[in-house]
């Protein structure tokens, strides 16, 4: 099945007739076929929790030999594994889950998958075709619940249309623009009997997916590229998705335009590059959003103009034209008016653009940017990244994630959980090749980290995975720590541990006058700590290890790098490190919610006066 | 804010309304009206949808709405290159007095009279919006008891049809 293999693209469905007409039939179940169906796929991994009407399905699993099954520990476990599996690989990840809550479970990561696009499938039981509608035991309608978050979903009514169900939903999850696809079957569908034959006919009229990009338009961007004075390629998602990095460099290097990646494309463009600005939004480099609002071209690449990278969405960039490709036709004008509106796999559309700029510097017209960089080139050298070590010599959670990045072996891949550790693992960690980076980006969902790194480690085994999780998100899904320490999936987690929900607690700082309503962590109301040493209970070492895991710990600056070597010399268990950090450190720069990106809050030693004098 | 007919070719499958009036209520459109039938293909339906929008947010709804894997083909009918029908049946009070007045405004407007009791009579009238509407401010006056309209349906002008290449796609012997 091609659909799996990475960079493959279908621009039309297979042809409705002249496959194999002598494929042999098999006898089956439904459960069998569908076991079938995903084995042909090249489904190599499920992350899943059998229940009552998924049940059949689970007999047939035993048996096969190239589908593995990890048996989770909740099912939002399985949906973020799945999805971190599909971030790190490139293939479409799968869960599975019982009817009911087995399924709503799966809804918080399934609406996460579609925000970031992100190619799952997620196969579910249904009660007995009978029995739908009469509010039977653990009856939910997930179909009808993911409509709005899934790209398609499909309730089977019959087990004879199980495997062309499961090739469509593969193909419609990994094509196009990639998504989460569910598949709920009933549980009698799964009994019955049925043929099996391989590969179905896909059958879907309405489903075609643009990915060459139109001449004219690419010609009209690169002479707007040679023309521009002040240009930018601002880099999404999409080109990582697309497998466009090598495509990308090409281009930025040939036109020696400035290039920002958005956080769903770390690594997309070699953080070390030269050419290279760093992140673009509310908590982006200076250079970076100052580029985008000075800038009179803006090149958009796989990316939506969400809006927290535009801030203010009537203020940005007042000054560019937009070139905006994206594989998505929904997604272009949807924001910001385009002037070139490109729609095409950015893979296609990069190396035609490439191809288009070349033609306009044959014919002696490119682009001079030398006053341009000697703007950016100050901005860059007077904000740069940075951060203050703490006086009173606790650790700085950005310097821990900083000497996590710099003591990782190569190709290591980072997985955060979401809030101020996700923007200094962005800041503080080198990203040099795409799919390095796993994070939730559009949802922004809390516990993301812990089962995402699960999921790629199982995807990828012979690297080195790294969570970098916050102690709020750590304690919403641990609990897969006792999947990785029972299935062999060692992985790494680093809990920033400041004792509190810091980025929540950042804007109390900044914004509710520090009154921190419900951001602590580390004690209760009426159990009140004194100084704040991090969250304790629970111990998280102790957790750890009572989850079959190596637990460790940090405080002091002067062990850290050794505590960093000791867990990456650990590879037969999974390691969790729990580093006790600053409570006050923030994450800069910084561009407040629902102002204008030209409103930029300072960068390192140039915070502006909140008058609270207190932070470090 | 202006009126938009839109054509929208379906796969006649379960659940397909339920994606269509789901995905403009969660964008933030409202609906005008809504009529749904199949077509001259039993596989496709074809759903008219009316609504109040501005321009660039049309094209937002449209571009989504291509998204839906089930949606063949939208087309949007302008006012000038399309015929517009709605069917409305209203029950309008009437005694002896009024009764051949009444039908009088019937007869005018090419409308019909569908059932006659001795305290009402029920009309049935098809034509565009506007028409309909200057009906029932005919027959206001007398009372209207009931009123029940059906959504617009449209057809573009000519002889090209808009299903023409939606149904070639679905041709399974090509």
């Amino acid at each position: 099945m091609t659909e799996q293999a990475p960079g493959s693209h279908h621009p039309q469905p297979r042809p409705r007739s002249g496959g194999p007409q002598s494929a042999p039939v098999e006898h089956v179940t439904g459960a069998q076929s569908l076991i079938r169906s995903l084995e042909e796929v090249g489904a190599d991994t499920v992350f899943g929790i059998p229940g009552g009407t998924i049940l059949p399905a689970y007999d047939p699993m035993m048996d096969s030999s190239t589908v593995r099954h990890v048996l989770v520990r909740h099912e939002q476990g399985a949906g973020h594994a799945a999805t971190g599996y599909a971030q790190a690989t490139g293939r479409v990840g799968v869960c599975m889950a019982t009817s009911g809550p087995g399924a709503t479970n799966l809804v918080t990561p399934i609406g996460d998958a579609h925000m970031d696009s992100v190619p799952i499938v997620a196969i579910t039981g249904q009660v007995a075709s009978k029995a739908i509608g009469t509010d039977a035991f653990q009856e939910a309608d997930i179909c009808g619940i993911t409509m709005p978050i899934t790209k398609h979903n499909f309730l089977v009514t019959k087990a004879e249309d199980i495997p062309r169900t499961i090739a469509e939903a593969f193909h419609i999850a990994s094509t196009g623009r990639p998504g989460p696809v569910l598949v709920d079957i009933p549980k009698d569908v799964l009994q019955a009997r049925t043929t099996f034959s391989w590969p179905p006919q896909i059958d879907l009229p309405g489903y075609r997916p643009v990915t060459k990009p139109h001449a004219k338009q690419i010609r009209e961007a690169a002479r707007l590229i040679t023309q521009a004075e002040r240009p930018v390629l601002y880099v999404g998602g999409g080109v990582i998705k697309a497998q466009a990095t090598a495509e990308l460099k090409v281009l930025a290097e040939l036109t020696g335009a400035p290039v920002t990646t958005t956080l769903m494309a770390l690594g997309a463009f070699p953080d070390s590059h030269h050419l290279h600005l760093g992140m673009p939004g509310m908590h982006g480099t200076v250079a970076a959003v100052t580029a985008l609002q000075k800038a009179d071209l803006i090149v958009a690449l796989g990316a939506r103009f969400d809006d927290r990278v535009t801030g203010k969405l009537d203020s940005f960039a007042p000054f560019a034209k937009i070139v905006h490709a994206d594989i998505d036709p929904a997604e272009i004008g949807k924001n910001r008016a385009a002037d070139v509106p490109i729609v095409g796999d950015a893979r296609e559309v990069l190396a035609d653009l490439v191809v288009a700029v070349q033609a306009e510097h044959d014919a002696g017209r490119a682009g001079d940017y030398t006053g341009w960089w000697e703007d950016l080139n100050r901005w860059r050298e007077t904000y740069p990244l940075g951060y203050d070590q703490p006086t009173d010599g606790s650790l700085s959670p950005q310097q821990v994630i900083q000497r996590i990045g710099q003591l990782a072996p190569e190709d290591t891949i980072f997985a955060a959980g979401v809030g101020q550790h996700q923007m200094w693992a962005a800041h503080f960690i080198d990203y040099e090749t795409p799919a390095t980076w796993l994070n939730s980006g559009g949802a922004g969902t809390m516990g993301y980290a812990v089962p995402a790194a699960m999921g790629a480690k199982a995807g990828v085994e012979g690297r080195t995975v790294w969570a970098i999780d916050g102690d709020g998100c750590f304690q919403m899904t641990n609990q897969e720590l006792a999947t990785c320490a029972l299935n062999n999936i060692p992985i790494k987690v680093a809990i920033i541990n400041n004792g509190a929900l810091g980025m929540v607690r950042q804007w109390q700082t900044l914004f509710y006058n520090q009154r921190y309503s419900n951001t602590v962590l580390h004690s209760g109301p009426d159990t009140p700590v004194q100084r704040n040493l991090g969250t304790r209970v629970p111990d998280f070492v102790k957790l750890s290890e009572a989850m079959g895991c190596v637990g460790l710990r940090c405080e002091d600056p002067a062990d850290l790098d050794a505590v960093i070597e000791k867990a990456n010399a650990i590879n037969d268990r999974p390691v969790v490190v729990d580093f006790i950090v600053h409570e006050d450190a923030m994450v800069w720069p910084m561009v407040a919610a629902g102002t204008s990106n030209d409103e930029i809050l300072a960068a390192r030693d140039t915070r502006p006066d909140f008058g609270d004098g207190e932070d470090d | 804010m202006s009126k938009h007919t839109l054509s929208v070719l379906v796969e006649n499958t379960p659940g397909i309304l339920a994606r269509i009036a789901a995905l403009f209520s969660r964008r933030g459109f409202n609906i005008d009206s809504l009529a749904v039938g199949v077509t001259e293909h039993p596989d496709i339906s074809r759903i008219t949808i009316v609504v109040n929008v501005e321009e660039l947010p049309l094209e937002q709804v449209t571009k989504q709405l291509n998204k839906l894997v089930n949606v063949l083909k939208i087309v949007e009918l302008e006012d000038g290159q399309a015929i517009q029908r709605e069917l409305v049946l209203v029950k309008v009070r009437a005694d002896n007095e009024t009764r051949s007045q009444i039908v009088e405004i019937v007869q005018l407007f090419r409308a019909k009279t569908v059932d006659v009791s001795p305290e009402a009579v029920t009309i049935e009238a098809t034509g565009s919006s506007d028409k309909l509407e200057a009906m029932l401010r005919m027959l206001e006056p007398y009372g209207i008891k009931e009123l029940v309209q059906s959504g617009t349906i449209a057809i573009g002008r000519g002889a090209r049809s808009i299903t023409d290449r939606s149904l070639r796609s679905l041709d399974r012997s090509a």
